[in-house]
C-alpha cells in the first residue's frame, strides 16, 4: 500500500467518522420534538394517580409558528372530535390560532389554547368541582360533574372554554363530551398518559416548523425545562399570576 | 292602630277575576318552561348567547330577581328589627313575595344551565372554594330562615320569636346579597368588575329593587280590595326607596370611577358608557334618566311622594333601571373583548379583539318573563290560601275618604293599581 493510497484511506476513514457525528448531530438537531420530548412523556400505569413529581408544560415558540399554519388546530380537532357547525360564535374551539398585529406592521402568530394555570380561575369558580386541576397540572373538566353555568368561562382571562352550544353528533373516541357542557385543551391527557405527545405537538413537528415543545417543567433536563433555561418565555397576561404551564417564546 | 292585627286571604270574593289572572300567569309560566325544554333539546344556539356572551338575558333576569328578593324583606326588616310598628302588618306580604322572587329567579337561572337535569348535582356536589356554590347554599338557605320567619309572623304561638327570626332573616339576606355581588367581583378576567365594591353596590341595589318589587304588590293588594294606603306608609316606602336608589348611585358612581383611576381601565369603563354600541343608551336611559333620576324626583319629593300613583309609576321605573344595571353589568361587561395582549391589537377567532354583539332571541325573554309570572302565580296563590293582608293599617282611611294628606296629593285615585283584580 503506497503512502498515498494510505492517506486516502485515512481521509476516507476521517470522512466517515465526520459524517457519521455530523449525522448524528443532525438527527438530534432535526427531531427533538420527536426523541428528545418523546423521551419526556414517561408513561403512567394504569392504576397509578397522577402525581406532582411532573408538571406538564408546553413551551410555544413564536418564531417558529407560520401565520397561515393550523396544523396543530387540525390535529386537536381530529383528535378530540371537536367538529363545528358553521357558526364561529357558537361552535367550540379547543385551540385557535391568534395574530397580534404591531404598530409597525410586524405580526406575531400563536395558538391559544388552555394555559394550564397552578391557579386556574375556572376550578376556582366551578361550583360542583367539575373543573379541577390534576396533581400534574392538567386542567381537566369531568363532564360527568358539569352542569353548564359557564361560571368558568366568566372567570377564565383567556376565553379558552367553551360551552357545547349543540348536540355532539358523534362521541369522540378518547373522552366524553356533551351537549350543554364546558369543555377545553386538556393536554391530550389520554395520550400524554400513554407516553404519547399531544396531537398538536405532534402536528407542529410534522407539518408546521416544530414551534411546540410538550414536557416536564418540573424536571430541569426536560427539553421544554431547558428551552426555557436557554431563551426564557413568558406567560400571556403574566400580571395575573396564575402560574400558567402554556408558555411563550418571542411575545415581546 | 288596632291593638290586635287582623289579616285576611284575598280573591274570595270575585273568584273569576282572582283565577283568571293567576292562568295567565301560568300561561306564562308554561312558555317559559316550554322555552327552556326547547333551549335545553336544541341547544344553546338558538339563543342569543355565545362563546363570548355566556351570559344573556335569563340571567340579567335571573339577577335582577334574586336581588329583589333580598331587598323586598325590606318593608318586614323595618317592622321586626328596627320596630316601626307601622310597617310590622305588612311583614307577611314582605316575606312572602320575598321568597316568591328567590324562586322566580332561581327558576330561571336553573333552567338556563346547559343541563337542568343535573340539578342533583349542583346540591349534592360542592366546591367550597367557588362563591357560586356558596350562593347555593345562601338562597336555599333564605328560602329556609323566610319560612321560619313567615311561621313566627303567623303563629301565635311563636309571635314572640318574630324578631330574632326577623333579624336573622335580615342579617342572611345581607350575606347573600354580599354573596351575589361577590360572583362578579371575584372575577379577575373582566374588567368592568371592581371587586370588593360589587358586594355594597348589589346590597344597596337589591334594597331598592326589592322595595320596588314590594311597593307594586302592595299597591296592588291595596287597589283590588278598593282600599286606599295610608299616606304616611306611603312616604316612609318612598323615602326608604329614594335613600336606597341614592345609595345605589354613589356606589355606580365610586365604581365607574375607581375604574377610570385605574391605568387600562378607562377604556372599560368608556366602552359601556360612552362607546358600547346600545350599552351606553340602556345605561343612561334605562338606568340613570327612567330608573333613577324620574323615581327618586318621585320618591322624595314632598308633592309627590305620599301618593300611591306617584309610588306605583317609580317602583316601575326602579324596576325598569334595575334590570337596566344588571344588563350592563352582565352582558357588557362580557361585551367588552377580553385584553389578552393589553394595548396591542389581536386578531383570530370571531370574538379575539372585538366587542361581542348579543341580541336576546324569543326563547331566552321567554324564559325571562316566565320567571316573572311565576313570581306573579306564587304571590298570588299564597295571598289566596294563607292570610297575609291586614285587614286595616294604622291611620288607613276609609274606602271613599281622603285624608289630609291624600287630599292635597291625590285627584285620580290609586293609579296603577288596577294589576290585580281580586277582592278581599
Amino acid at each position: 500500500m503506497s503512502e498515498e493510497q494510505h492517506n486516502d484511506r485515512s481521509v476516507n476513514a476521517e470522512r466517515r467518522r465526520l459524517l457519521g457525528g455530523a449525522a448524528a448531530l443532525a438527527g438530534l438537531a432535526i427531531a427533538p420534538g420527536v426523541f428528545l420530548v418523546q423521551a419526556a412523556v414517561p408513561t403512567r400505569p394504569d392504576g397509578t394517580p397522577a402525581t406532582d413529581q411532573v408538571r406538564w408544560g408546553m413551551l410555544v415558540d413564536t418564531n417558529r409558528c407560520r401565520t397561515n399554519c393550523d396544523a396543530c388546530v387540525t390535529a386537536c380537532r381530529d383528535e378530540n372530535g371537536w367538529h363545528g357547525h358553521g357558526r364561529p360564535e357558537t361552535d367550540v374551539k379547543w385551540i385557535r390560532k391568534i395574530t397580534i398585529t404591531e404598530e409597525d406592521g410586524r405580526r406575531t402568530s400563536l395558538p391559544m389554547m388552555c394555559q394550564h394555570c397552578a391557579k386556574p380561575p375556572c376550578a376556582y369558580v366551578c361550583p360542583t368541582g367539575a373543573t379541577f386541576r390534576r396533581d400534574d397540572g392538567v386542567v381537566l373538566v369531568d363532564k360527568h360533574l358539569c352542569i353548564g353555568c359557564r361560571y368558568c368561562m366568566m372567570a377564565c382571562p383567556y376565553q379558552v372554554r367553551f360551552f357545547v352550544h349543540e348536540p355532539v353528533a358523534a362521541d369522540s373516541p378518547n373522552h366524553p363530551r356533551g351537549k350543554g357542557t364546558v369543555e377545553g385543551c386538556n393536554l391530550c391527557v389520554h395520550r400524554i398518559d400513554r407516553g404519547v405527545l399531544p396531537a398538536c405537538v405532534e402536528a407542529c413537528a410534522s407539518s408546521g416548523r416544530g414551534a411546540l415543545i410538550f414536557g416536564d417543567l418540573n424536571n430541569p433536563r426536560s427539553e421544554i425545562s431547558r428551552a426555557i433555561a436557554a431563551h426564557g418565555a413568558e406567560s400571556v397576561r403574566a400580571d395575573l399570576k396564575l402560574d400558567t404551564g402554556v408558555r411563550y417564546q418571542g411575545l415581546s | 292602630m288596632a291593638s290586635r292585627i287582623r289579616y285576611q286571604q284575598i280573591g274570595q270574593q270575585q273568584p273569576a277575576k282572582f283565577w283568571l289572572l293567576a292562568a295567565v300567569a301560568a300561561v306564562v309560566v308554561l312558555a317559559g318552561l316550554g322555552a327552556a325544554a326547547y333551549m335545553a333539546t336544541v341547544g344553546h344556539h338558538i339563543t342569543g348567547m355565545n362563546n363570548q356572551i355566556v351570559w344573556g338575558m335569563p340571567h340579567v333576569f335571573a339577577v335582577t330577581l334574586i336581588l329583589a328578593a333580598s331587598g323586598a324583606l325590606n318593608v318586614a326588616s323595618v317592622g321586626s328589627v328596627f320596630g316601626r310598628v307601622d310597617h310590622k302588618p305588612l311583614a307577611r306580604l314582605s316575606g312572602v313575595l320575598a321568597a316568591a322572587l328567590l324562586i322566580g329567579g332561581l327558576t330561571v337561572l336553573v333552567l338556563d344551565l346547559g343541563r337542568p337535569d343535573r340539578l342533583i348535582i349542583a346540591m349534592t356536589h360542592y366546591n367550597l372554594r367557588s362563591i357560586f356554590a356558596w350562593n347555593i347554599l345562601l338562597y336555599t338557605g333564605f328560602l329556609a330562615i323566610v319560612a321560619v320567619y313567615l311561621w313566627t309572623l303567623m303563629e301565635p304561638r311563636m309571635k314572640g320569636y318574630s324578631t330574632t327570626a326577623g333579624t336573622a332573616a335580615f342579617a342572611w339576606r345581607l350575606i347573600l346579597t354580599t354573596g351575589t355581588g361577590s360572583i362578579f367581583g371575584f372575577l379577575l378576567a373582566r374588567e368592568a368588575y371592581g371587586g370588593a365594591i360589587m358586594a355594597p353596590l348589589f346590597i344597596a341595589a337589591s334594597l331598592a329593587y326589592g322595595t320596588a318589587a314590594f311597593s307594586l304588590l302592595f299597591l296592588a293588594v291595596m287597589g283590588s280590595q278598593g282600599r286606599r294606603a295610608p299616606a304616611a306608609l306611603l312616604g316612609g316606602i318612598s323615602g326608604m326607596m329614594g335613600v336606597f336608589l341614592m345609595a345605589v348611585l354613589l356606589l355606580l358612581a365610586a365604581h365607574f370611577f375607581t375604574l377610570l383611576y385605574m391605568p387600562g381601565r378607562e377604556d372599560v369603563v368608556r366602552f359601556l358608557l360612552v362607546e358600547g354600541g346600545s350599552l351606553p343608551m340602556v345605561f343612561w336611559l334605562g338606568k340613570i334618566i327612567l330608573g333613577a333620576v324620574i323615581p327618586a324626583v318621585l320618591l322624595l319629593n314632598s308633592a309627590t311622594r305620599r301618593r300611591a300613583g306617584a309610588l306605583a309609576a317609580a317602583s316601575v321605573l326602579v324596576l325598569i333601571g334595575g334590570f337596566s344595571h344588571i344588563f350592563v353589568m352582565i352582558v357588557g361587561a362580557q361585551s367588552y373583548p377580553m385584553q389578552l395582549f393589553p394595548g396591542r391589537e389581536v386578531s383570530g377567532a370571531v370574538f379575539d379583539g372585538r366587542a361581542a354583539s348579543y341580541a336576546p332571541t324569543a326563547p331566552e325573554l321567554l324564559l325571562g318573563f316566565g320567571g316573572i309570572a311565576l313570581v306573579v302565580l306564587v304571590a298570588l296563590v299564597a295571598l289566596r290560601f294563607l292570610a297575609l293582608t291586614p285587614k286595616q293599617l294604622e291611620d288607613e282611611p276609609e274606602v271613599g275618604t281622603t285624608s289630609a294628606d291624600e287630599s292635597e296629593a291625590t285627584g285620580e285615585g290609586d293609579g296603577g293599581l288596577a294589576t290585580a283584580p281580586g277582592q278581599g
